[in-house]
Protein backbone atom coordinates (compact mmCIF):
# COMPACT_ATOMS: atom_id res chain seq x y z
CA UNK A 1 0.00 0.00 0.00
CA UNK A 2 1.37 3.46 -0.87
CA UNK A 3 2.20 5.90 1.91
CA UNK A 4 -0.97 7.65 3.02
CA UNK A 5 -1.31 11.38 2.43
CA UNK A 6 -3.31 11.56 5.61
CA UNK A 7 -3.46 9.24 8.59
CA UNK A 8 -5.85 10.02 11.39
CA UNK A 9 -7.94 8.26 14.02
CA UNK A 10 -11.33 9.71 14.89
CA UNK A 11 -12.88 8.73 18.19
CA UNK A 12 -16.50 7.59 18.24
CA UNK A 13 -18.96 10.49 18.11
CA UNK A 14 -16.53 12.73 16.21
CA UNK A 15 -16.70 14.53 12.85
CA UNK A 16 -14.42 15.35 9.94
CA UNK A 17 -14.49 16.82 6.44
CA UNK A 18 -12.02 17.32 3.60
CA UNK A 19 -11.79 17.98 -0.12
CA UNK A 20 -10.32 14.84 -1.73
CA UNK A 21 -9.21 14.90 -5.35
CA UNK A 22 -10.27 12.62 -8.21
CA UNK A 23 -8.58 9.20 -8.11
CA UNK A 24 -7.47 9.43 -4.48
CA UNK A 25 -8.83 6.88 -2.07
CA UNK A 26 -10.36 7.32 1.37
CA UNK A 27 -9.79 4.23 3.48
CA UNK A 28 -11.88 3.77 6.62
CA UNK A 29 -11.07 1.15 9.26
CA UNK A 30 -13.48 0.17 12.01
CA UNK A 31 -10.86 -0.12 14.76
CA UNK A 32 -12.79 -1.93 17.49
CA UNK A 33 -15.80 -3.35 15.58
CA UNK A 34 -19.35 -1.99 15.59
CA UNK A 35 -18.45 1.53 14.44
CA UNK A 36 -20.70 3.60 12.17
CA UNK A 37 -19.55 6.21 9.67
CA UNK A 38 -22.27 8.54 8.39
CA UNK A 39 -20.94 9.97 5.13
CA UNK A 40 -21.98 12.42 2.42
CA UNK A 41 -20.20 13.49 -0.76
CA UNK A 42 -20.50 16.73 -2.74
CA UNK A 43 -18.94 17.77 -6.05
CA UNK A 44 -16.25 20.18 -4.81
CA UNK A 45 -16.81 22.57 -7.71
CA UNK A 46 -20.61 22.62 -7.88
CA UNK A 47 -21.62 21.79 -4.35
CA UNK A 48 -25.32 21.55 -5.15
CA UNK A 49 -24.34 18.30 -6.93
CA UNK A 50 -24.39 15.70 -4.18
CA UNK A 51 -24.72 12.07 -3.21
CA UNK A 52 -28.17 10.86 -4.21
CA UNK A 53 -29.55 7.85 -2.42
CA UNK A 54 -32.33 7.03 -4.93
CA UNK A 55 -30.10 7.29 -8.01
CA UNK A 56 -27.43 5.19 -6.27
CA UNK A 57 -29.99 2.50 -5.46
CA UNK A 58 -31.91 2.61 -8.77
CA UNK A 59 -28.71 2.67 -10.80
CA UNK A 60 -27.51 -0.55 -9.20
CA UNK A 61 -30.80 -2.26 -8.28
CA UNK A 62 -29.83 -2.58 -4.62
CA UNK A 63 -30.86 -0.98 -1.36
CA UNK A 64 -27.48 -1.23 0.37
CA UNK A 65 -23.88 -0.68 -0.70
CA UNK A 66 -20.90 -3.01 -0.93
CA UNK A 67 -17.78 -3.15 -3.10
CA UNK A 68 -17.54 -2.68 -6.04
CA UNK A 69 -20.69 -0.52 -6.12
CA UNK A 70 -20.58 3.24 -6.63
CA UNK A 71 -21.99 6.33 -4.96
CA UNK A 72 -23.95 8.26 -7.59
CA UNK A 73 -24.65 11.98 -7.67
CA UNK A 74 -27.99 13.57 -8.54
CA UNK A 75 -26.58 14.61 -11.96
CA UNK A 76 -26.08 11.21 -13.58
CA UNK A 77 -22.43 11.06 -12.55
CA UNK A 78 -20.32 9.04 -10.12
CA UNK A 79 -18.88 10.62 -6.99
CA UNK A 80 -16.99 7.58 -5.69
CA UNK A 81 -16.51 3.83 -6.15
CA UNK A 82 -16.05 1.23 -3.43
CA UNK A 83 -12.66 -0.33 -4.12
CA UNK A 84 -12.26 -2.35 -0.92
CA UNK A 85 -14.79 -3.65 1.58
CA UNK A 86 -14.53 -6.37 4.20
CA UNK A 87 -17.90 -5.67 5.84
CA UNK A 88 -20.02 -6.39 2.73
CA UNK A 89 -23.16 -4.41 3.59
CA UNK A 90 -23.56 -0.69 4.33
CA UNK A 91 -26.90 0.97 5.11
CA UNK A 92 -28.24 3.65 2.77
CA UNK A 93 -31.79 4.27 4.02
CA UNK A 94 -31.74 5.09 7.74
CA UNK A 95 -30.20 8.56 7.60
CA UNK A 96 -28.74 9.98 10.77
CA UNK A 97 -29.41 10.47 14.46
CA UNK A 98 -30.64 13.81 15.79
CA UNK A 99 -30.07 15.51 19.14
CA UNK A 100 -33.59 14.48 20.21
CA UNK A 101 -32.98 10.83 19.28
CA UNK A 102 -29.68 10.71 21.16
CA UNK A 103 -31.23 12.36 24.23
CA UNK A 104 -34.17 9.98 24.21
CA UNK A 105 -32.01 6.89 23.82
CA UNK A 106 -28.95 7.66 25.93
CA UNK A 107 -29.93 10.60 28.12
CA UNK A 108 -27.90 13.75 28.20
CA UNK A 109 -24.19 14.21 28.72
CA UNK A 110 -23.16 17.81 28.26
CA UNK A 111 -19.79 19.38 27.67
CA UNK A 112 -20.06 21.03 31.11
CA UNK A 113 -20.19 17.69 32.88
CA UNK A 114 -18.18 15.46 30.56
CA UNK A 115 -15.91 17.78 28.56
CA UNK A 116 -15.09 16.05 25.28
CA UNK A 117 -16.81 12.85 26.30
CA UNK A 118 -20.15 14.63 25.77
CA UNK A 119 -22.73 12.92 23.52
CA UNK A 120 -22.93 14.10 19.94
CA UNK A 121 -25.55 13.37 17.29
CA UNK A 122 -24.96 12.87 13.59
CA UNK A 123 -27.22 15.68 12.34
CA UNK A 124 -25.42 18.31 14.41
CA UNK A 125 -22.04 16.95 13.27
CA UNK A 126 -23.11 17.01 9.61
CA UNK A 127 -24.38 20.59 9.89
CA UNK A 128 -21.17 21.79 11.60
CA UNK A 129 -18.92 20.29 8.93
CA UNK A 130 -21.22 21.30 6.04
CA UNK A 131 -21.13 24.92 7.23
CA UNK A 132 -17.34 24.93 6.75
CA UNK A 133 -17.87 24.37 3.02
CA UNK A 134 -20.64 26.95 2.65
CA UNK A 135 -23.36 24.31 2.92
CA UNK A 136 -26.24 23.88 5.36
CA UNK A 137 -29.64 22.37 6.07
CA UNK A 138 -30.70 22.54 2.42
CA UNK A 139 -27.75 20.32 1.52
CA UNK A 140 -28.20 17.67 4.19
CA UNK A 141 -29.61 14.70 2.28
CA UNK A 142 -29.90 10.97 3.08
CA UNK A 143 -26.39 9.72 3.89
CA UNK A 144 -24.61 6.37 3.74
CA UNK A 145 -23.95 4.57 7.03
CA UNK A 146 -20.75 2.61 6.49
CA UNK A 147 -20.20 -0.52 8.63
CA UNK A 148 -23.92 -0.74 9.55
CA UNK A 149 -26.19 -3.42 8.14
CA UNK A 150 -29.94 -2.85 8.00
CA UNK A 151 -32.20 -5.39 6.33
CA UNK A 152 -35.81 -5.07 5.18
CA UNK A 153 -38.40 -7.76 5.82
CA UNK A 154 -41.01 -8.81 3.29
CA UNK A 155 -43.42 -6.14 4.57
CA UNK A 156 -40.72 -3.47 4.64
CA UNK A 157 -39.81 -3.61 8.36
CA UNK A 158 -36.27 -2.34 8.95
CA UNK A 159 -33.92 -4.17 11.31
CA UNK A 160 -30.32 -3.34 12.14
CA UNK A 161 -28.11 -6.42 12.35
CA UNK A 162 -25.99 -6.18 15.51
CA UNK A 163 -22.34 -7.30 15.50
CA UNK A 164 -22.09 -6.85 11.72
CA UNK A 165 -18.76 -5.05 11.43
CA UNK A 166 -15.75 -6.85 12.90
CA UNK A 167 -12.69 -5.15 14.44
CA UNK A 168 -10.44 -4.17 11.54
CA UNK A 169 -13.21 -4.01 8.93
CA UNK A 170 -12.13 -1.83 6.03
CA UNK A 171 -13.97 0.12 3.38
CA UNK A 172 -12.22 2.14 0.71
CA UNK A 173 -13.72 4.79 -1.59
CA UNK A 174 -12.01 5.96 -4.75
CA UNK A 175 -13.11 9.50 -5.58
CA UNK A 176 -14.38 9.68 -9.17
CA UNK A 177 -14.72 13.45 -8.82
CA UNK A 178 -13.07 16.09 -6.66
CA UNK A 179 -15.31 15.61 -3.63
CA UNK A 180 -16.05 17.41 -0.41
CA UNK A 181 -16.32 14.48 2.00
CA UNK A 182 -18.30 15.09 5.18
CA UNK A 183 -18.47 12.33 7.78
CA UNK A 184 -19.04 11.53 11.43
CA UNK A 185 -18.68 8.55 13.73
CA UNK A 186 -21.91 8.94 15.71
CA UNK A 187 -23.99 5.83 16.46
CA UNK A 188 -26.31 4.46 13.78
CA UNK A 189 -29.89 5.69 14.40
CA UNK A 190 -31.13 2.10 14.87
CA UNK A 191 -28.25 1.08 17.15
CA UNK A 192 -29.97 -0.38 20.21
CA UNK A 193 -26.85 -0.66 22.39
CA UNK A 194 -28.16 0.82 25.65
CA UNK A 195 -25.08 2.96 26.34
CA UNK A 196 -23.59 5.66 24.11
CA UNK A 197 -20.44 3.89 22.93
CA UNK A 198 -19.68 4.68 19.26
CA UNK A 199 -16.43 3.12 18.05
CA UNK A 200 -13.29 4.84 16.76
CA UNK A 201 -12.49 4.90 13.05
CA UNK A 202 -9.09 5.13 11.39
CA UNK A 203 -9.00 7.36 8.30
CA UNK A 204 -6.39 7.30 5.58
CA UNK A 205 -6.24 9.11 2.28
CA UNK A 206 -4.14 7.29 -0.30
CA UNK A 207 -2.83 8.54 -3.63
CA UNK A 208 -4.38 7.10 -6.79
CA UNK A 209 -5.62 7.71 -10.29
CA UNK A 210 -9.00 7.40 -12.05
CA UNK A 211 -9.94 3.87 -13.16
CA UNK A 212 -9.78 2.18 -16.54
CA UNK A 213 -13.10 1.38 -18.22
CA UNK A 214 -12.82 -2.31 -17.26
CA UNK A 215 -12.59 -1.47 -13.55
CA UNK A 216 -14.84 -3.80 -11.46
CA UNK A 217 -16.91 -0.83 -10.16
CA UNK A 218 -17.76 0.18 -13.73
CA UNK A 219 -18.14 -3.34 -15.09
CA UNK A 220 -20.66 -4.49 -12.49
CA UNK A 221 -23.49 -2.38 -13.96
CA UNK A 222 -23.89 -0.69 -17.36
CA UNK A 223 -25.43 2.22 -15.37
CA UNK A 224 -22.10 2.69 -13.54
CA UNK A 225 -20.17 2.74 -16.81
CA UNK A 226 -22.54 5.36 -18.27
CA UNK A 227 -22.30 7.35 -15.03
CA UNK A 228 -18.52 7.22 -15.26
CA UNK A 229 -18.62 8.31 -18.92
CA UNK A 230 -20.78 11.26 -17.85
CA UNK A 231 -18.20 12.08 -15.14
CA UNK A 232 -15.30 11.77 -17.56
CA UNK A 233 -17.03 14.08 -20.04
CA UNK A 234 -17.64 16.59 -17.24
CA UNK A 235 -13.86 16.75 -16.63
CA UNK A 236 -12.90 16.63 -20.33
CA UNK A 237 -15.03 19.68 -20.99
CA UNK A 238 -13.27 21.61 -18.24
CA UNK A 239 -9.63 20.72 -18.85
CA UNK B 1 -48.47 -11.14 -9.19
CA UNK B 2 -48.74 -11.93 -5.48
CA UNK B 3 -50.19 -9.04 -3.55
CA UNK B 4 -47.64 -7.24 -1.37
CA UNK B 5 -47.94 -7.87 2.35
CA UNK B 6 -48.97 -5.39 5.00
CA UNK B 7 -51.61 -3.59 3.03
CA UNK B 8 -53.71 -1.44 5.28
CA UNK B 9 -56.48 -0.24 3.03
CA UNK B 10 -58.78 2.41 4.38
CA UNK B 11 -61.47 4.36 2.56
CA UNK B 12 -62.28 7.99 3.24
CA UNK B 13 -65.70 9.39 4.15
CA UNK B 14 -64.92 12.72 2.41
CA UNK B 15 -67.17 13.76 -0.48
CA UNK B 16 -65.45 15.32 -3.51
CA UNK B 17 -68.45 17.68 -3.86
CA UNK B 18 -67.38 19.45 -0.64
CA UNK B 19 -63.69 19.87 -1.58
CA UNK B 20 -62.40 23.46 -1.57
CA UNK B 21 -59.94 22.67 -4.33
CA UNK B 22 -60.32 20.07 -7.06
CA UNK B 23 -57.93 19.92 -9.99
CA UNK B 24 -56.82 17.53 -12.69
CA UNK B 25 -53.03 17.45 -13.16
CA UNK B 26 -52.26 16.12 -16.68
CA UNK B 27 -49.47 13.57 -17.20
CA UNK B 28 -46.06 15.28 -17.02
CA UNK B 29 -47.41 18.47 -15.38
CA UNK B 30 -46.76 19.79 -11.89
CA UNK B 31 -48.95 21.13 -9.10
CA UNK B 32 -47.84 23.28 -6.18
CA UNK B 33 -50.18 24.44 -3.46
CA UNK B 34 -50.26 25.40 0.20
CA UNK B 35 -52.18 23.08 2.52
CA UNK B 36 -53.10 24.54 5.89
CA UNK B 37 -52.81 22.62 9.13
CA UNK B 38 -56.01 20.60 9.51
CA UNK B 39 -56.77 20.50 5.78
CA UNK B 40 -56.84 17.16 3.97
CA UNK B 41 -55.15 16.45 0.65
CA UNK B 42 -56.25 13.60 -1.60
CA UNK B 43 -54.34 12.42 -4.67
CA UNK B 44 -56.30 10.18 -7.05
CA UNK B 45 -54.63 7.85 -9.55
CA UNK B 46 -57.37 8.30 -12.16
CA UNK B 47 -56.35 5.63 -14.67
CA UNK B 48 -54.10 3.43 -12.49
CA UNK B 49 -50.35 2.75 -12.26
CA UNK B 50 -49.36 6.42 -12.29
CA UNK B 51 -46.51 7.65 -10.07
CA UNK B 52 -47.12 10.99 -8.31
CA UNK B 53 -43.70 12.31 -7.22
CA UNK B 54 -44.38 14.48 -4.18
CA UNK B 55 -42.47 16.85 -1.89
CA UNK B 56 -43.60 18.83 1.16
CA UNK B 57 -42.14 21.92 2.81
CA UNK B 58 -43.00 23.76 5.99
CA UNK B 59 -44.87 26.75 4.52
CA UNK B 60 -43.24 29.11 7.05
CA UNK B 61 -39.66 27.82 6.67
CA UNK B 62 -38.72 25.97 3.51
CA UNK B 63 -35.47 24.74 5.05
CA UNK B 64 -37.71 22.30 6.93
CA UNK B 65 -38.90 19.77 4.38
CA UNK B 66 -40.03 16.19 3.88
CA UNK B 67 -37.36 13.71 4.89
CA UNK B 68 -37.54 10.20 3.44
CA UNK B 69 -35.02 8.81 5.93
CA UNK B 70 -36.71 10.35 8.98
CA UNK B 71 -40.06 9.01 7.75
CA UNK B 72 -38.71 5.46 7.28
CA UNK B 73 -36.81 5.66 10.56
CA UNK B 74 -39.82 6.89 12.56
CA UNK B 75 -41.94 3.89 11.48
CA UNK B 76 -38.98 1.53 11.03
CA UNK B 77 -40.44 0.57 7.68
CA UNK B 78 -39.70 1.28 4.03
CA UNK B 79 -43.24 1.59 2.73
CA UNK B 80 -45.77 4.37 3.25
CA UNK B 81 -49.43 3.65 3.92
CA UNK B 82 -52.36 4.43 6.21
CA UNK B 83 -51.02 5.73 9.53
CA UNK B 84 -47.62 6.79 8.18
CA UNK B 85 -46.52 10.14 9.54
CA UNK B 86 -44.61 12.06 6.89
CA UNK B 87 -41.66 13.42 8.87
CA UNK B 88 -39.65 16.56 8.30
CA UNK B 89 -35.91 17.11 8.36
CA UNK B 90 -36.47 18.66 11.82
CA UNK B 91 -38.06 15.48 13.15
CA UNK B 92 -41.62 16.81 13.11
CA UNK B 93 -44.65 15.20 11.49
CA UNK B 94 -45.78 17.34 8.54
CA UNK B 95 -48.78 15.22 7.54
CA UNK B 96 -50.34 11.89 8.40
CA UNK B 97 -51.78 9.46 5.87
CA UNK B 98 -55.41 8.99 6.88
CA UNK B 99 -56.85 6.95 4.01
CA UNK B 100 -55.39 4.81 1.25
CA UNK B 101 -57.00 2.51 -1.28
CA UNK B 102 -53.74 1.60 -3.03
CA UNK B 103 -51.89 -0.09 -0.17
CA UNK B 104 -48.35 1.04 -0.27
CA UNK B 105 -46.23 3.85 -1.58
CA UNK B 106 -42.52 4.32 -2.19
CA UNK B 107 -40.00 6.77 -0.81
CA UNK B 108 -36.75 5.10 -1.95
CA UNK B 109 -37.07 5.55 -5.69
CA UNK B 110 -36.62 9.33 -5.87
CA UNK B 111 -37.56 11.33 -8.93
CA UNK B 112 -36.45 10.79 -12.51
CA UNK B 113 -34.16 13.39 -14.05
CA UNK B 114 -32.82 13.88 -17.55
CA UNK B 115 -29.31 13.33 -16.21
CA UNK B 116 -30.17 10.14 -14.33
CA UNK B 117 -32.02 8.85 -17.42
CA UNK B 118 -28.69 8.97 -19.29
CA UNK B 119 -27.10 6.92 -16.50
CA UNK B 120 -29.97 4.47 -16.06
CA UNK B 121 -31.10 3.84 -19.65
CA UNK B 122 -28.92 5.29 -22.41
CA UNK B 123 -26.97 8.45 -23.18
CA UNK B 124 -29.48 9.43 -25.87
CA UNK B 125 -32.34 9.70 -23.33
CA UNK B 126 -31.23 13.21 -22.32
CA UNK B 127 -34.09 15.03 -24.05
CA UNK B 128 -36.94 13.21 -22.31
CA UNK B 129 -39.12 15.22 -19.92
CA UNK B 130 -38.43 14.30 -16.29
CA UNK B 131 -39.78 14.93 -12.78
CA UNK B 132 -36.79 16.85 -11.49
CA UNK B 133 -37.20 19.44 -14.24
CA UNK B 134 -40.83 19.84 -13.14
CA UNK B 135 -39.68 20.13 -9.51
CA UNK B 136 -37.12 22.79 -10.51
CA UNK B 137 -39.79 24.80 -12.34
CA UNK B 138 -42.04 24.46 -9.29
CA UNK B 139 -39.55 25.69 -6.70
CA UNK B 140 -38.13 28.48 -8.87
CA UNK B 141 -41.65 29.73 -9.74
CA UNK B 142 -42.61 29.66 -6.05
CA UNK B 143 -39.81 32.16 -5.38
CA UNK B 144 -38.14 32.77 -2.00
CA UNK B 145 -34.76 31.95 -3.58
CA UNK B 146 -35.58 28.25 -3.83
CA UNK B 147 -33.63 26.12 -6.28
CA UNK B 148 -31.93 22.80 -6.87
CA UNK B 149 -30.62 22.53 -3.32
CA UNK B 150 -34.23 22.43 -2.16
CA UNK B 151 -35.06 19.12 -3.84
CA UNK B 152 -34.75 16.40 -1.20
CA UNK B 153 -35.68 12.75 -1.76
CA UNK B 154 -39.40 12.61 -2.50
CA UNK B 155 -42.38 10.31 -2.07
CA UNK B 156 -43.68 8.32 -5.04
CA UNK B 157 -47.35 7.83 -4.36
CA UNK B 158 -48.78 4.75 -6.13
CA UNK B 159 -45.31 3.48 -7.07
CA UNK B 160 -44.18 -0.03 -6.16
CA UNK B 161 -40.45 -0.47 -5.45
CA UNK B 162 -40.12 -3.75 -3.54
CA UNK B 163 -36.90 -4.54 -1.64
CA UNK B 164 -36.01 -8.19 -1.12
CA UNK B 165 -34.56 -9.57 2.15
CA UNK B 166 -31.30 -10.04 0.20
CA UNK B 167 -31.20 -6.28 -0.47
CA UNK B 168 -32.28 -6.25 -4.12
CA UNK B 169 -34.44 -3.39 -5.37
CA UNK B 170 -36.76 -3.52 -8.35
CA UNK B 171 -39.25 -1.29 -10.10
CA UNK B 172 -42.23 -3.59 -10.24
CA UNK B 173 -45.59 -3.28 -11.91
CA UNK B 174 -47.77 -0.90 -10.01
CA UNK B 175 -50.13 -2.25 -7.39
CA UNK B 176 -52.38 0.74 -7.95
CA UNK B 177 -55.60 0.71 -9.94
CA UNK B 178 -57.90 3.23 -11.66
CA UNK B 179 -59.46 5.47 -9.03
CA UNK B 180 -57.06 4.46 -6.23
CA UNK B 181 -56.38 7.33 -3.87
CA UNK B 182 -54.26 8.31 -0.90
CA UNK B 183 -55.34 10.96 1.57
CA UNK B 184 -53.36 12.83 4.19
CA UNK B 185 -54.11 15.44 6.85
CA UNK B 186 -51.68 18.34 7.29
CA UNK B 187 -50.39 18.75 10.85
CA UNK B 188 -48.53 21.98 10.01
CA UNK B 189 -49.05 24.57 7.27
CA UNK B 190 -47.22 22.91 4.38
CA UNK B 191 -46.55 23.52 0.70
CA UNK B 192 -47.00 20.48 -1.53
CA UNK B 193 -45.18 20.07 -4.84
CA UNK B 194 -46.23 17.22 -7.13
CA UNK B 195 -44.67 16.17 -10.41
CA UNK B 196 -47.05 13.87 -12.24
CA UNK B 197 -44.31 11.61 -13.55
CA UNK B 198 -43.60 11.61 -17.31
CA UNK B 199 -41.19 8.62 -17.20
CA UNK B 200 -41.51 6.32 -20.23
CA UNK B 201 -38.53 4.05 -19.60
CA UNK B 202 -39.79 1.81 -16.79
CA UNK B 203 -43.06 0.33 -15.53
CA UNK B 204 -43.63 3.00 -12.84
CA UNK B 205 -46.32 4.53 -15.08
CA UNK B 206 -47.08 1.35 -17.02
CA UNK B 207 -45.18 3.05 -19.90
CA UNK B 208 -48.15 5.37 -20.34
CA UNK B 209 -48.27 8.44 -18.06
CA UNK B 210 -51.85 9.46 -17.21
CA UNK B 211 -53.54 12.31 -15.28
CA UNK B 212 -54.07 12.49 -11.53
CA UNK B 213 -56.70 14.44 -9.59
CA UNK B 214 -55.83 16.49 -6.53
CA UNK B 215 -58.42 17.60 -3.96
CA UNK B 216 -58.25 19.61 -0.73
CA UNK B 217 -60.85 19.67 2.06
CA UNK B 218 -61.10 22.04 5.01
Amino acid sequence: MPDPLLDLTLKGGAMWSALIGRGKRLRLTDVAGGANVGLLLYNARERHERYNMPDTLKGQHVFYLRAPYCLHSDMGRLLASMTADTAGWHDTVCGHSTAAMVREKYGERTFQEARNECYRDARTCFLIELAKWGLGKRDLVPNVNFFSKVVAGEAGALTRVPGHSMPGSVVELRMEMDCVVVLNTCPHPLDDTPSYAPGPVHLQVLPGTPPALDDPSLAIRPENLRGFQNTDLYFDLQS
Amino acid sequence: MTPPPALSLRESPLDPATAVNDQIVPAGDRWMHEIKAGQTLRIVDLEGNQAADTLFYNARDFSERYSATDTMLAQRNLYLGTGTRLMSSEGRALLEITADTCGRHDTLGGACSRESNTMRYAHEKHDMHACRDSFLCGVTDWGHGLGKRDLPCNINFFMNVPVTPEGGLTFADGISHPGAYVEMRALLDVVCLISNCPQLNNPCNAYNPTPIRVLIWE
